[in-house]
């Protein structure tokens, strides 16, 4: 038995009972930079397996939707910071040790690039349309000899981008749950996932729809593991991290995790497309939008159980 | 060149607080916020019981996490091993909070991230933090640790000290007294 | 005290005690050097030496601005009381000044609309009605039927007044309330008492005994640090307590008495340490007289006759008494401070006095010293006018050894009743805040409701300003010069308060509010003094300094040729009637008392009851500090504790919202639980000072429970009218929503 009693000066709003650094922002800006992610490698992986003409819906109009998804993302990081003025130093240094960091350098490579890729695409998306200023035309015609270069460089950046997502907070060793390496290969595959599923909601193509369920359950199917690993991971290890997989297993994220992020994110989007593999009908739009929220979730209650798991006080029993 | 690090004797603490006034006053942290605490631990049945108090602040870690996830290298260690937050490079990301196992930074009402300074400005004056300055029970050893004779480097070697989360691994430079 | 001191050689003894203390934090470095001496830094700090008034023990330190504002302050190293080092409501004092809830002008009450409200006046306004009612008062009812309370510093100068203006009913909730008993216990038994701050040599002591005393909770400054030092060493602590204080925490031996038997227990130590004899023969035979009778008064009163009663185990009563022994004359029973626990408390402390006397350590070093006080002149002002009457006579034959008068004894002679002579009918109330002080309040609001006039003088909008007809705000201790403080300790030593800040609002200081009153009142004699500078000026320049000097210093100690220990074999009288310690007191026999300490039964609660104990927090003093928004923001509201089993049974949670019941029906404030393993099943307990409920106080206001309010019973000291408070038993109500 142990009675923890914190007198005086604590208690500061924000840190206890509970940390509470991070709010909504966080987890919506590393859903959409997983989501973007997702997008972006399969257009270019896509692009690259020269489904061009197939895969529309992959290559190029998937890819419209990336420039404002990042912006959004970057808006919400924005809100997130409490001295805003200074968001410029972010862009004054670059360090390698700190996710946030070169997350931030990626961003700013990404963006521009992932504008470039789109553009390069508005003739094909949108062949009547005459853009009205020539130079941009002519500049978006430009940007086409670059393609396969671009497909490249996406295919690295976005990888880059989706690990990010998970590793922000796997580096954080000081909160428990985030304490594990398989954060970032499973924010990873949850962001292609969610990408996909993203693809799945534009594509019209029986054949690129087809595909990418395929891939998707793949996904589904990493993932599960990875999650299964993690808490197998929790708990082999010390009574902390004991802890933090707890709040999982009977704790207080038990039933929205297991229900939401586990059972309709995953497994029954699974089911549905193995169903809809197997030729019943299922209109794809029900196992791409389970994704996306269950994906969404997963986001949100990562990042808000790993603020209530610690090493040192608890508060929660 | 130094290296300071503070030595505490939970045998000595009383649990009084004055050490979190000492250093709201001091540095001006506003109310409703603090760069150190108290702490009190009771282990055992009625009434077999064993009571630790102990204040916490910043670890002032050699490996300090706080450092290694600020993007904007805002949180730095001086070169006697303090870690300080420059306020105007600090963007308030927060990540330096989540990544601190103990929980020893705050955001500021301006903004920025404020914690434990070790008291710099008074130290690089020859004075002690105002914390170990004011404790009525002498519960704190604040010094070099580069310096054998400093009276930190004595009582480290003669006595035995503890840190706290020592598996977190960043090697604080706060010691407590066993 | 009279002391009687045969002047042998002095010898200094300024060793590894006053050296250790600095060790701890004194560092050398070669780069940069540490120095704990090194005080102010930058160019911008300004400094104005203080005592603090947050407490009783009048640390002194100093008032730091930057840049003109107000920032921080700190001890002087060169105070006894504090050693530089302030206690964190010392340092949180600056909260005293900022905060916005403070008194800002004279308040008269009026009828307006049928309903009583303040209104704000100026000054002269208030000075002048205040005048003219104690005129009239004295006119109808004769001088003496005005009282004042007070507490703190700027009392003396209202005592002057109604003292000039014939009253002696003076009282301070310190006496009756307080530590009325222990100095009773300590006079009858060596003929002069413990004073403040106490002359317990704690830093010497080898082993120190207390008893309820929860030093490190009750944060008095000196003793705190000497305590510190004590166990750090390796001293024993043997903490007699029915919670697991920071003090037990702290101890070798921890012994959990069920509440109200400690006078068991001290009689079966005595009974131990004269049947091994372990007490010391030369000592008790030389300056001690009762011996004998005292011997055969404790036979009985054996470790196992103790066990029942206190449930602490016969071994280890027997074992602490060894190790006091042991360790003695280096031993110190501790004398207690807030004494009024059951009634019998003058000679629970006279136990504690006579173990003291058995163990020899009274005037030896590690026990009790001979504290040294500094002399300077007062103005010399007219004779005082003789009084016909004073409290005592409303108490005929009660109290007889009481030697202050009694603040709740005042109380009840306020309500009319047919057996009281004298009836008070105005009071004046300074810095005391008597509703909440004062045990059973609902004869306390009697009482005042019984007067015609009532002032009350303090810094804040505490509850005894809103039954006030004129409420007067005194500045605080940080912008206002007082009397100087020369308490007593090891060495004779003055302090200076001198104000840091201006006075905020319209607040001025009871030096200037007692004056203008003396000269409304025709008595301008009585402060020959206009300023208070002057005043200060005479008093500091009869004693070879000035304001100029002491502005600069702070404090200035006076080196004396002083023996701290006195009974080191020499031949002593003692201000007693035999001239000996009194372990026997002929006084009490003579007044019909038991001479030597008997143990009697108390009340127990009642099944589903537990006895309600309160005490301290480090950051708080009592009610004053509540509000201070520094000192707020370490502890905003108090809760209580109670034992897991208690909670159990009563479905408790920790930190669940509760109120309590105590047996007269009276429910508390809602207050939150803290089950913790660290109280008795038989009693719960909480910290005094919370669930305020004026609401001007916005940081106070209706946060935690208020004690008092559930003490609806005393139990009178017979001997000095000490108010017993700790009879009171309580049961659960679970708030409900
Ligand atoms: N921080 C702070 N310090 C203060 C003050 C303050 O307001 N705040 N006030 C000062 C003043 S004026 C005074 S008088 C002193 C008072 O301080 P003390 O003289 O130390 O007061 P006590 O009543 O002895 O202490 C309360 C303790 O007595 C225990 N107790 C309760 N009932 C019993 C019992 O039956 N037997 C025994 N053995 N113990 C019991 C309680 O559990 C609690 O731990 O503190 C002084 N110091
Ligand atoms: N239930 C219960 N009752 C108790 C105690 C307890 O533990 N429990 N403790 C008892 C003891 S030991 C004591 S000593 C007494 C203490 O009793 P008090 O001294 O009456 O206690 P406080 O609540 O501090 O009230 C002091 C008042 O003085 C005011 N004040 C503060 N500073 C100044 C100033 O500079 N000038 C003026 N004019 N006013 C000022 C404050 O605002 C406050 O209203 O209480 C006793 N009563
Ligand atoms: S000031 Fe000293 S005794 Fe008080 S809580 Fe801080 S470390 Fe402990
Ligand atoms: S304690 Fe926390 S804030 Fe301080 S150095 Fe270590 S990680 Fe950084
Ligand atoms: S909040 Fe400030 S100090 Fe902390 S990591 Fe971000 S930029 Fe660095
Ligand atoms: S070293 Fe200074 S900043 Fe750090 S806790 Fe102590 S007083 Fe505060
Ligand atoms: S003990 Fe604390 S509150 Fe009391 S006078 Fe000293 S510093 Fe002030
Ligand atoms: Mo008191």
């Amino acid at each position: 038995m142990k009675e923890i009693t914190i007198t005086s000066g604590r208690m500061n709003p924000g840190i206890d009972p509970v940390l509470h650094a991070w709010g909504w922002e966080i987890p919506l800006y590393l859903f959409i930079g997983g989501l973007a992610a997702g997008i972006l490698f399969f257009s270019a992986y896509f692009f690259l397996k020269g489904k061009g003409e197939k895969f529309r819906a992959s290559i190029q109009i998937g890819p419209m939707f990336v420039p404002p998804l990042l912006a959004i993302g970057l808006l919400a990081l924005f809100l997130d910071l409490s001295h805003k003025l200074y968001f410029w130093r972010l862009y004054t240094t670059i360090h390698l040790e700190s996710p946030m960091s070169w997350g931030a350098w990626t961003l700013m490579l990404i963006f521009p690039l992932s504008l470039a890729w789109a553009l390069s695409f508005v003739s094909d998306v949108f062949p009547q349309h005459e853009c009205k200023f020539p130079a941009m035309g002519r500049f978006m015609n430009w940007l086409q000899n670059y393609r396969t270069f671009m497909a490249w460089a996406l295919i690295l950046l976005s990888i880059v981008l989706g690990m990010y997502t998970g590793i922000l907070l796997s580096a954080f060793n000081a909160r428990p749950f985030w304490n594990t390496s398989i954060l970032g290969p499973l924010f990873l595959v949850s962001g292609l996932s969610t990408g996909t599923a993203f693809l799945m909601l534009l594509s019209k193509d029986k054949d690129e729809r087809r595909h990418l369920s395929q891939i998707d359950m793949i996904l589904i199917g990493i993932e599960l593991f990875l999650i299964i690993h993690m808490f197998m991971g929790f708990l082999a290890s010390t009574q902390v991290h004991i802890d933090a997989a707890q709040l999982f297993l009977g704790g207080p994220y038990t039933a929205v995790f297991w229900t939401f992020v586990v059972t309709l994110g995953l497994v029954f989007p699974l089911i549905t497309e193995f169903m809809e593999l197997r030729g019943y009908h299922i209109p794809p739009s029900i196992p791409a939008t389970f994704i996306l929220i269950g994906g969404l979730i997963l986001r949100f209650i990562v990042v808000d159980a790993g603020q209530t798991s610690r090493w040192l006080y608890k508060f929660m029993e | 060149m130094a290296r300071y690090a503070m030595a505490i004797d939970p045998k000595r603490c009383v649990g009084c607080a004055d050490c979190v006034v000492a250093c709201q006053t001091e540095n001006n942290v506003p109310v409703g916020y603090c760069r150190d605490w108290i702490v009190e631990e009771l282990t055992g049945q009625y009434p077999s019981l064993e009571l630790e108090i102990r204040t916490e602040r910043c670890n002032h870690c050699s490996d300090a996490p706080c450092v290694r996830s600020c993007p904007t290298g805002a949180s730095h260690y001086e070169e006697n091993g303090i870690v300080l937050v420059t306020h105007n490079e600090c963007i308030g990301c927060k990540a330096c909070i989540a990544s601190c196992p103990y929980d020893a930074r705050y955001v500021h009402p301006e903004g920025y991230v404020d914690k434990c300074t070790f008291c710099i400005h008074r130290v690089e004056e020859g004075m002690n933090p105002a914390c170990v300055e004011v404790c009525p029970t002498h519960a704190f050893v604040f010094g070099d640790t580069d310096d054998p004779n400093s009276e930190i480097s004595k009582t480290l070697r003669s006595r035995k000290s503890k840190t706290l989360i020592p598996e977190a691994g960043t090697e604080p430079n706060i010691f407590y007294l066993l | 005290m009279k002391s009687k001191v045969k002047r042998r050689e002095f010898i200094k003894i300024l060793g590894a005690g006053t050296g250790g203390m600095m060790v701890g934090t004194k560092l050398i470095h070669a780069f940069p050097k540490i120095d704990s001496s090194k005080q102010f830094i930058e160019s911008g700090d300004e400094v104005t030496p203080t005592y603090c008034e947050i407490c009783f023990w009048k640390c002194a330190g100093w008032v730091h601005k930057k840049d003109g504002k107000p920032w921080k302050i700190t001890g002087n190293p060169k105070d006894q009381n504090s050693n530089g080092r302030f206690c964190p409501r010392g340092t949180g004092g600056i909260g005293m000044y900022t905060d916005t809830d403070r008194l800002k002008t004279p308040l008269i009450r009026e009828e307006k609309n049928g309903k009583q409200v303040f209104r704000k006046a100026s000054w002269d306004e208030a000075l002048d009605l205040i005048a003219r009612r104690l005129t009239e008062i004295k006119g109808k009812w004769g001088p003496e039927c005005v009282a004042l309370f007070t507490h703190g510093s700027g009392g003396s100068y209202f005592k002057n007044l109604i003292k000039a203006f014939g009253s002696h009913n003076i009282a301070a909730p310190s006496y009756a309330q307080c530590r009325g008993p222990r100095a009773e216990a300590y006079l009858l038994t060596y003929g002069e008492g413990v004073g403040s701050p106490e002359r317990t040599d704690i830093r010497n002591a080898k082993c120190l005994v207390l008893i309820g005393s929860h030093i490190g909770e009750n944060m008095h400054n000196g003793q705190v640090q000497e305590f510190s030092e004590l166990h750090a060493n390796g001293g024993t602590v043997i903490t007699v307590d029915p919670r697991f204080s920071t003090a037990a925490s702290k101890s070798k031996y921890w012994l959990p008495i069920k509440p109200a038997t400690d006078l068991a227990l001290m009689l079966a130590w005595i009974h131990v340490i004269i049947y091994e004899e372990l007490y010391d023969k030369e000592y008790v035979k030389k300056y001690t007289y009762g011996f004998e009778e005292l011997k055969k008064a404790v036979k009985n009163n054996t470790p196992e006759w103790a066990y029942p009663i206190t449930t602490i185990k016969p071994h280890i009563i027997r074992e602490t008494a060894r190790e006091m022994a042991k360790q003695a004359p280096a031993t110190i029973i501790h004398p207690g401070r807030h004494v009024t626990w059951y009634g019998d408390d003058t000679q629970r402390v006279r136990a504690g006095a006579i173990l003291n006397a058995l163990l020899g350590s009274w005037g030896r070093r590690g026990g009790f010293f001979a504290p040294a006080k500094a002399h300077a002149k007062k103005p010399s002002i007219p004779k005082y006018p003789k009084v016909s009457k004073t409290w005592k006579d409303a108490f005929p034959d009660q109290f007889p050894l009481a030697n202050l008068a009694l603040s709740s004894g005042i109380c009840d002679a306020t309500i009319p009743s047919a057996d009281k002579s004298c009836n008070f009918k105005a009071w004046i109330v300074y810095g005391t805040n008597l509703p909440v002080t004062l045990p059973q309040p609902e004869k306390t609001l009697k009482a005042i409701q019984s007067l015609e006039f009532l002032v009350a003088i303090d810094i804040m909008p505490a509850e005894i300003t809103g039954w006030a007809d004129v409420v007067l705000p005194e500045c605080t201790y940080l912008e206002r010069y007082d009397d100087l403080r020369i308490s007593q300790g090891r060495k004779p030593s003055i302090a200076l308060r001198a104000p840091a800040f201006e006075p905020k609002h319209q607040t001025k200081p009871a030096y200037w509010m007692a004056r203008e009153l003396a000269v409304r009142l025709g008595l301008a004699d009585y402060f020959p003094m206009k300023t208070i500078e002057e005043y200060l000026e005479y008093r500091l320049k009869s004693i070879g300094s000035s304001l100029e000097e002491m502005k600069k210093l702070g404090v200035k100690e006076f080196d004396e040729d002083h023996e701290l220990y006195f009974l080191n074999g020499e031949e002593y009288e003692f201000g007693t009637p035999t001239g000996k310690i009194e372990l026997y007191s002929t006084t009490l026999e003579e007044a019909g008392f038991d001479p030597i300490p008997k143990y009697t039964h108390h009340e127990e609660p009642p099944e589903g009851y537990y006895r309600l104990l309160y005490g301290r927090a480090p950051m708080h003093s009592f009610g004053r500090t509540i509000n201070n928004p520094n000192l707020n923001d370490l502890m905003d509201q108090n809760e209580v504790w109670i034992n897991p089993k208690v909670a159990k049974e009563w479905n408790i949670k920790n930190g669940e919202m509760v109120r309590l019941e105590n047996q007269d029906g009276v429910v508390s404030h809602s207050i939150k639980a803290k089950v913790t393993e660290r109280i008795r099943h038989d009693a719960i307990y909480m910290v005094h000072g919370f669930g305020r409920m004026q609401k001007k106080l916005t940081r106070a206001y209706n946060k935690g429970a208020d004690d008092q309010q559930m003490i609806t019973r005393v139990k009178l000291d017979p001997i000095m009218g000490g108010t017993g408070m700790r009879v009171n038993f309580v049961t659960f109500r679970k708030e409900v929503a």
